[in-house]
C-alpha cells in the first residue's frame, strides 16, 4: 500500500515507534490473562462490532450510541506518543483516534460535572479473565474534567494506520500519555461525567501502590521499584524517565500548586 | 534399605538442570525472547533457582515418606544448581537490567524489601554452596554441618516471599511454593518428632534405681 506521509503534528514525538508486533503481543490487558504474552493469544473472543457506548451523568445530552456512529462524529487523526507502564518499561505507538474533548463538548458537561469516569466491557464469555476475581470487574478509570479537556488525551480506534486490535482495546480506547498506562482503559462501554472522583480499579486494589492520578513521576518510586528509569521495549539499556513522560510542557500547568508526591 | 546405584541420575538431574540455561542463552542470542528479553531472563532465572531449591529441599522428606535413598543422592547437585540459577538472576538484574548502576542497586536492596529479601536469599545460599564439599562436611563435623544447611529452609522461604511481592496480583504460582515448602517442613518436623520419641522410650528400660 502507498505509504502517506504526514507532517509532524505538534503533539507527535519523532522518537521511533516500537515495532507493531511489539505493541500488539506484549501489553497488559487481564480481562484476557495475567501474562503479558496472554492478551495477544486470547483476546479473539473479544466482539468489537457491533458496539455501543453509553455517555450519561452530568451531560445536556446523555446518550446510547453506536461506535460506528459515534466514530463518524469526528475525524481520525494520528498522534504518535510515548507510553510508559508503571512496571518501568515503555513503548512509542502511533495511534489513531480523536481528542476525548470534542467527545466530550458534544454531550455538553452541566456545570456539575468534575471529572469523567469511564467503564470497560463486563462480559466473562467475551472476557475469558474475567471469570478469576483477580480485580474487581469491570475495570474502571477516571479522569479530572481538565485533564479529559486536555487536547493531548485522545480517545483511540486505531494504531499503525489499522483498527485497533482486541489485545490493545478494539474499538475505544483511552491514551493519556503523560499518564502510567494503566490509566489508558480499554474496549470502553460508559463514560459518564461526575461531581465526585471515581474509583479506579488499580487504586482500588492497591491504593499504596497506585494513585488516581497515576502521572508519571521519576521522582516517586513504586514501593517495589524505582521509577527513575524505564526500558523502551527494543532497546536493552534503560533510559531515564522524564517528568509527566516528557509532557511537561503541555500538562504540567494542570496541576500547579498539586502535591505530586502525595497525589501520586 | 539402600536403592540401586542408578549411575546415570546425577548427570541426567544435570543436562536436565543446565537444559534451560542453554535453551534461554540460545534464545537471546537470537533475539527470540519477545518484547522484553530481560524481564523474561529475570523471571525464568529466578523461577528455576527456586523449583530446583525446593526439589532439594524435597530430597530427604521423599527419603523419609519412601523409603528411597536415591534422592539423597541428588540433594547436593540441585541445591548447587539452584544456587547457579539465583546467581545468575542477580546477575541479570545487577548487569543487564540496571547495567551495573552500583548506586540504583544498594538502593533497591536497602530500601525495596522486595528485593532486600531476594538479596538475602542468594546471601544466606553462598556459605551453604561453599560447605556443600564432603571435605567441607567432614571438617565442620556433620551435626554442625547440618545446623548450617538448615538455612536452605529460609532462604527457600525468602525465596517464596520474594515472589509473592513480585507478583502485581495474582498470587496462585507463588503459593504454589509456598505450600510445597510447609508440606516439606512438616514432613521433616513430624520425623524430628518421631525419632525423639523412639530415641526417649529406648531410653526407658534403663534401670531406675
Amino acid at each position: 500500500a502507498p505509504k502517506v506521509v504526514r507532517p509532524r503534528g505538534p503533539y507527535d514525538t519523532d522518537e521511533r515507534a516500537t515495532s507493531y508486533e511489539d505493541a500488539t503481543t506484549y501489553n497488559n490487558f487481564y480481562e484476557f490473562g495475567l501474562d503479558k504474552g496472554e492478551p495477544a493469544e486470547n483476546a479473539h473472543t473479544l466482539k468489537p462490532r457491533p458496539w455501543t457506548v453509553v455517555i450519561d451523568g452530568e451531560v445536556n445530552k446523555p446518550q446510547r450510541v453506536d461506535m460506528d456512529t459515534l466514530q463518524s462524529w469526528f475525524p481520525l487523526e494520528e498522534r504518535v506518543y510515548r507510553m510508559r507502564c508503571v512496571e518501568a518499561w515503555s513503548m512509542v505507538i502511533p495511534w489513531l483516534g480523536f481528542p476525548l474533548a470534542g467527545l466530550l463538548r458534544r454531550v455538553e458537561p452541566t456545570s456539575k460535572a468534575k471529572y469523567v469516569a469511564f467503564t470497560t466491557l463486563k462480559d466473562p464469555e467475551q472476557m475469558p479473565g474475567q471469570k478469576y476475581p483477580v480485580l474487581d470487574w469491570p475495570y474502571v478509570e477516571g479522569l479530572r474534567l481538565d485533564e479529559a479537556l486536555h487536547p493531548l488525551t485522545l480517545m483511540a480506534v486505531g494504531m499503525y494506520g489499522r483498527v485497533l486490535p482486541n489485545q490493545n482495546g478494539a474499538p475505544l480506547r483511552l491514551v493519556v500519555p503523560w499518564k502510567y498506562g494503566f490509566k489508558g482503559i480499554k474496549s470502553i462501554v460508559r463514560i459518564s461525567l461526575t461531581e465526585k472522583q471515581p474509583p479506579t480499579t488499580w487504586n482500588r486494589s492497591n491504593p499504596r501502590e497506585y494513585g488516581f492520578f497515576a502521572n508519571v513521576n521519576p521522582e516517586v518510586a513504586h514501593p517495589r521499584w524505582s521509577q527513575a528509569s524505564e526500558r523502551r521495549i527494543g532497546e536493552l539499556r534503560r533510559r531515564p524517565t522524564l517528568p509527566f513522560n516528557g509532557y511537561a510542557e503541555q500538562v504540567a500547568d494542570l496541576y500547579k500548586g498539586m502535591d505530586l508526591r502525595g497525589n501520586f | 534399605m539402600a536403592s540401586p546405584p542408578h549411575p546415570w541420575l546425577k548427570p541426567a538431574v544435570l543436562v536436565g538442570g543446565l537444559y534451560p540455561l542453554a535453551h534461554l542463552a540460545l534464545a537471546f542470542a537470537q533475539g527470540a525472547l519477545g518484547a522484553n528479553p530481560i524481564e523474561r531472563v529475570l523471571n525464568q532465572t529466578g523461577l528455576l533457582a527456586l523449583i530446583l531449591l525446593v526439589a532439594s529441599l524435597a530430597c530427604t522428606p521423599l527419603k523419609v515418606v519412601s523409603g528411597w535413598t536415591w534422592p539423597i543422592r541428588l540433594r547436593k547437585l540441585l541445591g548447587l544448581l539452584g544456587f547457579t540459577y539465583a546467581s545468575l538472576h542477580f546477575l541479570t538484574y545487577a548487569v543487564l537490567d540496571q547495567g551495573l548502576a552500583l548506586g540504583v542497586i544498594l538502593e533497591d536492596i536497602a530500601k525495596r524489601p522486595f528485593i532486600t529479601v531476594g538479596f538475602l536469599a542468594l546471601v544466606l545460599l553462598v556459605p551453604l554452596a561453599v560447605t556443600s564439599t564432603n571435605r567441607m562436611v567432614r571438617r565442620m563435623g556433620f551435626p554442625a554441618w547440618q545446623r548450617l544447611h538448615r538455612l536452605a529452609y529460609v532462604a527457600a522461604s525468602l525465596g517464596v516471599v520474594h515472589f509473592v511481592w513480585r507478583v502485581k496480583k495474582d498470587l496462585t504460582e507463588p503459593l504454589i511454593y509456598g505450600g510445597v515448602l510447609v508440606l516439606l517442613f512438616a514432613i521433616r518436623v513430624a520425623e524430628a518428632l518421631r525419632k525423639r520419641r523412639a530415641r526417649s522410650s529406648a531410653q526407658v528400660p534403663a534401670r531406675s534405681v
